[in-house]
């Protein structure tokens, strides 16, 4: 594997929360262009490894490159910008504000315009908005089929569009890496599918071709649609490999799955 | 305009497309939040490309092309296209399972299927190894179509890419063919959603539809300023007669939503002039103001019952050709300002100056409504056989309990048996590939509508019921189940209903709630539920449909009552044959399959138990048993 295939790379991870270490040394690779699954039992550190990859928490050691550089340093808007975002696993939304204004919000990194432009909103301000609705309403809202809720305040509206509008927003960011945290978490079958979907299309598509990294407890979803899995438990890695290799690991089994779970790995 | 035997849809199109160029709006969509125009001529460049894209794929005279999906520009370009070089149109309806799709286009000889996206595409490639005569499956919406490179396919840009390029080395090509096309050719075959048997083909020409649309638009003329809004399937007649044969004649503006989601709130941006829906539209749209109304406080629901009272005074008097007393206007005014009005807006029908309803029986109360809130609506009657219609009602000449009287060049009588027979140029030449249906149906150019009705003193026809499902009571009078379920579904809380009681002692109904109306109710009076088939049985929501059916009742004749009712587990649903695609209920079908729940009616039982299986699409099977409970309706409430 060449170092340019790898868009993301985490050494030695460690964090510790009081006397918990949550991350003791994980290191892992993520390749351009997959969907790479971190999957494991509640507090494993899944969650808190993808804070410290978008900068939320800051790790007590270890390096993290994000497309040749160490943003180890960086806060979470910088790191954006370079192109990372996220979504959340309890809803981080504008419960308050529209669909539309909520994508727009992810939207708002890329806007060159300053206040006193936005102020007076003549040509260079107005037109940079144009761009930005049209790219929304082309890139993004038509892809994730939120058409009929763009005008709804986003408290109103089911728990499965919520998560939808919050994928939404990420992408407004036009992302080279996605951090999803538990997508799928909540959503009954038919959303279920519908977001895999979109998750692959943000993965595949030429237009997109955004690298995932995907915490999911779905084990169907996770299998059908990874390319690669890792294990974490109790804050260490303990496998890694193909969907196939992660089903068959007896390591993975016992610390995860569970023996009598086996038949659960391979629904579908 | 004088409708001669040599012009066609096509031709009748190119002349519109002459008269209004660039100047004029032929279609909008809206696509990425925003309305987007398409001229006459642009119309006219996109349906060229695609029309000599299919001659370049080999289309033929008289060749079937049949399409799916929803109302969108392409949908009618491709159609328009495939008039053109002499193809003929099969709709599908976009929820139809892969082996009506299947059944369709195999009997249709179908060479080309056009898919609007991945979700079609999926279903004509697992068809095409038993539909040999298919050639082409042709798609449009490219998500989800990476990765599809079965050579069957091909993309509708691709197919226009192939016409523009035989568009140069033939430049005169399209006007040739379209200049080849009679009158008398066939333009469309449209499979009728059958009650009983399998679906039959019925072959219209350019001739029934142009005529149909000039005798239509005889009676209530179209402006080419009016705005329609298609969102009804392109495979129900109707949508084909204001798309197409008044759309084209009268020139007016189609409006296409943006996605099925978006449709109330697309018709509400509109605010179209005119609008044909079948009753179930109509019937939602009740539904929605009763479900507001319900949920509003004391002074709102008040001040709602005065002004739809006044409205419906108004409206019995103006349907009665009486006079309206000078104070009643007043009050009328005074009811619109601070009410109807409103709804009228709500509902998208700020600007309708008429809509229609056809295709199925809509009750008296449903139209008592519409005309209360001052909307003209007005019923259609006709079948899919004469090109959509054959009777409206005319403006200021409306009943509740008739559907008008015959357009012109409509000849209407009635049999010795009481069918309804009717003769017109718009009656089509026959079903394809059915020799002996054609004749049961065609008989001397009366067409044999298999319902039964009378006219009455002024001239009104009166559709009573289809023939097969007239029912005898028990005092020996004749019934139509149809009128006692349209009454039924005045009640919000009730979706579907299906009455039986031929040659039986007394009257029964099967009833499926409304799931969002009943939820609603029973979450505001702290009914607590898991699911639809729970909801229904709830001793509460029985009094509910007690309720319904007792005011039904309180109108009706002693043995017309209805005693016993079942509330059904679930919703009926097409795609399991309990309804037609157009949402008819198959009675004879109900009959066999939920046989128990009619024994259990009839007999003292007060439960029934069913075991029913359920087949999924993707082809598992699940066995469910389910206890229903038979509930009787008081005699006092009877």
């Amino acid at each position: 594997m060449t170092k340019e295939n790898v868009l993301l790379q985490v050494e030695d991870l460690r964090i510790a929360f009081g006397g918990v270490s949550a991350l003791a040394g994980v290191s892992l690779e993520v390749r351009r262009g997959e969907i790479f699954s971190l999957i494991g039992p509640n507090g494993a550190g899944k969650t808190v490894l993808l804070n410290c990859i978008n900068g939320l928490y800051k790790p007590d050691a270890g390096r993290i490159i994000f497309d040749g550089k160490d943003v180890a340093s960086l806060r979470p808007h910088q790191r954006a910008r370079l192109g990372i975002s996220r979504t959340f696993q309890k809803i981080e939304l504008f419960t308050g504000m529209t669909v539309l204004d909520n994508i727009r919000l992810g939207r708002h990194i890329h806007m060159k315009t300053g206040l006193l432009d936005g102020a007076i909103h003549l040509g260079r301000a107005s037109r940079e908005e144009i761009e930005h609705r049209d790219f929304i309403e082309r890139q993004i809202i038509d892809l994730l089929e939120v058409e009929h809720i763009r005008d709804k305040v986003v408290g109103m509206l089911p728990y499965g569009l919520q998560k939808r509008v919050e994928l939404a927003r990420a992408l407004a960011l036009n992302p080279t890496l996605i951090l999803l945290d538990e997508p799928m978490a909540g959503l009954n079958l038919e959303e279920t599918e519908d977001m895999a979907r979109f998750i692959l299309e943000i993965n595949k598509a030429e237009r997109w071709r955004t690298t995932c990294i995907l915490v999911e407890h779905d084990m169907g979803v996770v299998m059908d649609i990874s390319s690669r899995v890792a294990v974490l438990n109790f804050g260490e890695k303990i496998a890694e490999g193909t969907p196939q290799e992660i089903q068959a690991d007896p390591a993975v089994i016992k610390a995860y799955l569970g023996e009598a779970e086996e038949l659960y790995a391979t629904r579908r | 305009m004088e409708i001669t035997k040599d012009l066609t849809l096509p031709k009748l199109f190119l002349r519109t497309v002459e008269k209004y160029g660039s100047r004029k709006v032929a279609m909008r969509e809206k696509e990425f939040g925003i309305w987007r125009p398409i001229a006459w001529h642009e119309y006219l460049e996109r349906v060229k490309a695609l029309a000599l894209g299919f001659v370049a794929l080999g289309l033929g005279r008289g060749d079937k092309v049949a399409l799916i999906g929803q109302n969108r520009p392409e949908g009618l370009w491709a159609e328009m296209a495939a008039l053109c070089v002499g193809g003929i149109a099969v709709w599908l309806y976009q929820d139809s399972l892969v082996d009506e799709v299947q059944y369709i286009v195999d009997h249709s000889d179908t060479r080309f299927l056009i898919g609007e996206g991945q979700e079609e595409v999926d279903k004509a490639l697992a068809i095409k190894d038993r539909c040999p005569k298919l050639d082409r499956v042709i798609w449009d919406d490219p998500k989800g179509m990476r990765g599809y490179d079965d050579p069957i396919l091909i993309s509708l840009e691709d197919v226009s890419e192939l016409g523009k390029e035989l568009d140069e080395r033939e430049p005169r090509l399209f006007e040739e063919l379209v200049e080849k096309g009679q009158g008398d050719d066939v333009c469309l075959l449209f499979y009728t959603s059958g009650t009983t048997a399998q679906p039959k083909g019925a072959l219209l020409t350019h001739h029934n539809m142009l005529k149909m649309g000039q005798n239509m638009m005889a009676v209530d003329p179209c402006s080419e300023d009016d705005d329609f809004v298609s969102f009804l399937p392109f495979a129900w007649i109707g949508e084909q007669m204001m798309s197409i044969s008044c759309g084209l004649q009268a020139g007016f503006t189609i409006n296409f939503p943006e996605s099925p989601e978006t449709v109330q709130q697309n018709i509400r941006e509109i605010g179209p002039r005119v609008l044909f829906s079948p009753p179930r539209v109509y019937e939602q749209m009740v539904r929605t103001v009763q479900v507001r109304h319900l949920d509003a406080p004391l002074l709102k629901r008040k001040v709602y019952d005065l002004a739809t009272g006044i409205g419906g005074r108004i409206a019995d008097l103006k349907l009665a050709r009486k006079p309206i007393p000078w104070w009643l206007v007043t009050l009328g005014k005074l009811a619109d300002l601070a009410v109807l009005k409103k709804i009228r807006d709500h509902l998208g029908l700020a600007c309708i100056r008429r809509a229609y309803t056809g295709g199925g029986a809509l009750g008296p109360d449903h139209l008592r409504f519409f005309h209360a809130i001052g909307v003209n609506l007005k019923q259609i009657y006709g079948q899919t056989e004469i090109a959509g219609i054959s009777v409206l009602h005319r403006d200021g000449d409306i009943k509740f309990d008739t559907v008008g009287t015959p357009l012109p060049e409509t000849e209407v009588r009635i049999a010795p048996d009481g069918e309804i027979l009717s003769r017109s140029p718009c009656v089509f030449t026959g079903y394809y590939k059915m020799p002996e249906e054609t004749a049961r149906t065609l008989k001397d150019g009366w067409l044999h509508s298999g319902d039964i009705g009378f006219l009455d003193a002024d001239g009104h026809l009166v559709v009573f019921d289809r023939r097969k499902d007239v029912m005898t009571l028990a005092d020996g009078s004749r019934f139509s189940p149809q009128y006692l379920e349209t009454r039924l579904k005045f009640s919000p809380y009730i979706k579907d209903v299906w009455v039986i009681g031929d040659q039986c002692p007394f009257l029964t109904v099967v009833v499926c709630i409304d799931a969002g109306v009943v939820g609603k109710w029973a979450e505001d009076n702290h009914i607590a539920y898991t699911s639809y088939s729970e909801l229904s049985q709830k001793a509460e929501v029985r009094g509910l449909v007690v309720e319904a059916i007792g005011f039904v009742n309180r109108s009706l004749p002693a043995p017309a009552r209805i005693r016993r009712f079942v509330n059904l587990h679930k919703e009926f649903d097409a795609d399991d044959d309990e309804l037609t695609r157009t949402r008819k209920i198959r009675r004879a079908f109900l009959e066999e399959r939920y046989r128990e729940i009619v024994e259990a009616l009839y007999s003292e039982a007060t439960e029934v138990h069913l075991d029913t299986t359920v087949t999924y699409e993707d082809g598992r099977v699940v066995h469910s048993k389910t206890d229903l409970w038979v509930t009787e309706v008081p005699e006092e409430a009877a």
